[in-house]
């Protein structure tokens, strides 16, 4: 129905148009999103910003394929996401998304490795594929050494890092950060940062972040303002503001 | 995908040891109480019921007087004597073996040694009726028991205490004030159901001990033992309505002898017993829905942790399926171990018991096969259900569950 509104453009990896999304029905119906169109290409960094109950962490929900808008239309590397089942979005996150949340979600009384290792597991690959590409991913995030240590034994910003490893050991095409930095003290989070542009810039991984602090935000190549549901402004850094 | 989620699953109960060993100890205790209990009570009624039959298959009990026991109205009936059980087996059809017994309980010596035992005079009919096979030796003839000769036929308990391990037969015994040879000696029997020692017994010729013992001609007990397949019913009152006759008895006066079948003494054991093994059965069945109701606890205390971990499976592309089949597979793992453990521990404790409690130890399919698909299917259903609820939610909320 939105298809119309959706001008086809070739080199988008990430296409949204018209987006809503509403919770509850009738009354009580509250609209998180009203009409969200954004386009993202291969390759940037984008810091989504905005003030609580802005609709910033329901986009990117939807971004992420772990909701679905109540209407609207999105296009992840041109196949419609919208009208997909609960389990081909599974297969979707599965193969082409990684994510980092605020609270680090690592599994407990697990190790890094193992942690590392989870989403290979969900794939099926080899137990030497997932061990070298499980190792590889930690020596990206500078924690080789720790492969064996839990959650417990790690301090916030190595379970960070050890997140940030399950998120990129798939060769995801986006990542996707929800406040990666919330948790951390800001000399860790920087190091955090750090280490994403790191990952986009070396990497080519696309990376989607959900942040209300600016200085956060200006690690991004682009910022996108969400107010009350819409997106207010959507700017490179760098442009006068 | 199987090989992947078994992998999952079983690296989840090694990473959680502590939540898996107390589900893993309901199953096992749920499952040990309720077949150990239930193999007990049916060795236990097994037990009774070959006691009974070690009694005398078929066997009949005359006896003067009303009932056995207290409260017996007429102590003052008048005894039986041989020619009584003679009247019997020449009167009465379809009988195996018909054996006047008399007892007395006399201090026996054998060189430097004396034991008190129960001494029985009979015929040789006494040991068909009762059961008894010989071990050694040769039974009484008829000349021996016509003339009431010296001679005896040992218990296993009397020959152990008063014998060395060679064979008794032909040594002599004394008794008050005169010897008798052992002819024979029966193989042992065991307790009866009442708990008395039933080797503990010599018996002699009836004419020896009414003569050089009681010094009547009184006979208590006659033993009756009838052919395979005959009726009870009718047997009893044909010998009812004899001993009338024989004892005079008017139409109006009530019978002063009783006869018993040991059949219905077997049944009123077995029945009480069995009333003991429903009730044995009932309390390990508390205590098997108490294990399940300790395993349910286990499982949903760890559905807030566990909630989060669906919530990242789900985040990182698990399918809800794979999820869900892997909490199955940890459950039905657990459960299955434990009920495993359980049906071990329970074999164990049922042969130890069995030993010390002196029972026979009955291994009974059908309640190890009840017991662990009960406490199986709570492990499973409260491992499985919670998991289902939880895999059905949208990642996020699963992820933001505290």
């Amino acid at each position: 129905m939105n298809d119309a509104a959706l001008t086809a453009e070739p080199d988008a990896l990430i296409q949204l148009a018209g987006i809503t999304k509403t919770y509850g029905h009738g009354q009580a119906a509250f609209q998180a999103l009203r009409g969200v169109d954004l386009s993202i290409r291969q390759g940037e960094f984008v810091a989504i910003m905005g003030p609580s109950g802005s609709g910033k962490s329901t986009a990117m929900n939807i971004l992420g394929c772990l909701d679905t808008p109540t209407s609207g239309a999105y296009l992840f590397n041109g196949v419609h996401v919208e009208s997909m089942s609960r389990d081909q979005r599974a297969l979707l996150r599965r193969n082409h998304l990684g994510f980092v949340f605020q609270g680090f979600n690592l599994l407990a009384r697990t190790s890094a490795q193992e942690n590392v290792e989870l989403p290979l597991l969900y794939r099926g690959e080899s137990a030497a594929a997932r061990h070298e590409m499980g190792m590889a991913a930690l020596r990206s995030v500078g924690l080789e050494a720790w492969a064996h240590h839990t959650s417990s034994e790690l301090s916030g910003g190595q379970q960070q890092r050890v997140a940030i490893a399950r998120a990129i050991v798939t060769n995801p095409k986006v990542l996707l950060a929800d406040e990666p930095t919330g948790n951390l003290d800001s000399k860790r989070g920087h190091e955090i940062m750090e280490l994403l542009v790191s990952m986009n810039r070396d990497h080519g991984i696309t990376i989607l972040m959900v942040t209300h602090e600016p200085d956060i935000a200006a690690y991004a190549k682009r910022v996108v303002h969400f107010v009350d549901g819409q997106i207010a402004h959507d700017r490179q850094n760098g442009e006068a503001a | 995908m199987g090989w992947t989620i078994l992998l999952l699953a079983l690296r989840e109960i090694r990473r959680n040891l502590m939540r898996s060993f107390l589900t893993v100890l309901g199953i096992v205790i749920g499952v040990a109480a309720v077949v150990t209990m239930v193999t007990l009570g049916n060795g236990a009624t097994q037990s009774v019921s070959d006691q009974i039959s070690s009694l005398g298959s078929n066997l009949l009990m005359l006896r003067p007087g009303q009932r056995m026991g207290p409260g017996s109205g007429s102590l003052g009936a008048p005894s039986f004597k041989a020619e009584d059980a003679e009247a019997i087996r020449v009167q009465v059809s379809s009988l195996k073996a018909v054996a006047p017994t008399v007892n007395r309980t006399t201090v026996v010596v054998v060189g430097t040694k004396n034991w008190a035992t129960s001494i029985t005079g009979s015929n040789s009919d006494y040991f068909t009726a009762g059961n008894w096979t010989l071990e050694d030796g040769r039974l009484f003839n008829a000349t021996e028991e016509r003339a009431g000769k010296a001679v005896c036929i040992i218990g296993a308990t009397v020959r152990k205490e008063l014998f060395e391990a060679h064979s008794p037969v032909g040594d002599t015994m004394r008794i008050k004030q005169f010897s008798c040879e052992v002819i024979g000696v029966l193989a042992a029997k065991g307790q009866s159901a009442m708990g008395r020692d039933q080797d503990d017994t010599v018996v002699m010729p009836l004419r020896t001990v009414q003569r050089r013992l009681t010094g009547k001609q009184d006979v208590n007990t006659i033993l009756i033992s009838m052919q395979d397949g005959a009726s009870s019913e009718q047997v009893i009152n044909q010998i009812s309505l004899l001993m009338r006759e024989r004892r005079k008895l008017s139409d109006n006066e009530d019978d002063n002898f009783s006869v018993q079948d040991t059949k219905e003494i077997a049944k009123t054991l077995s029945g009480a017993i069995g009333t003991m093994t429903a009730l044995l059965g009932a309390v390990a069945a508390v205590s098997l829905l108490v294990g399940g109701i300790g395993i349910m606890n286990i499982m949903l205390v760890s559905v807030t942790e566990r909630t989060r971990e669906i919530g990242i499976r789900l985040a990182i592309g698990a399918l809800e399926k794979e999820v869900l089949m892997q909490f199955l597979t940890e459950a039905v793992v657990l459960s299955a171990f434990g009920g495993l453990v359980g049906l071990l521990l329970a074999a164990i404790a049922c042969y130890g018991l069995s030993i010390v409690l002196s029972l026979p130890f009955l291994f009974s399919p059908s309640i190890n096969l009840l017991a662990f698909g009960f406490s199986a299917a709570i492990g499973v259903i409260f491992g499985y259900v919670p998991a289902r609820r939880a895999a059905q939610l949208d990642p996020i909320e699963a992820l933001r569950h505290e």
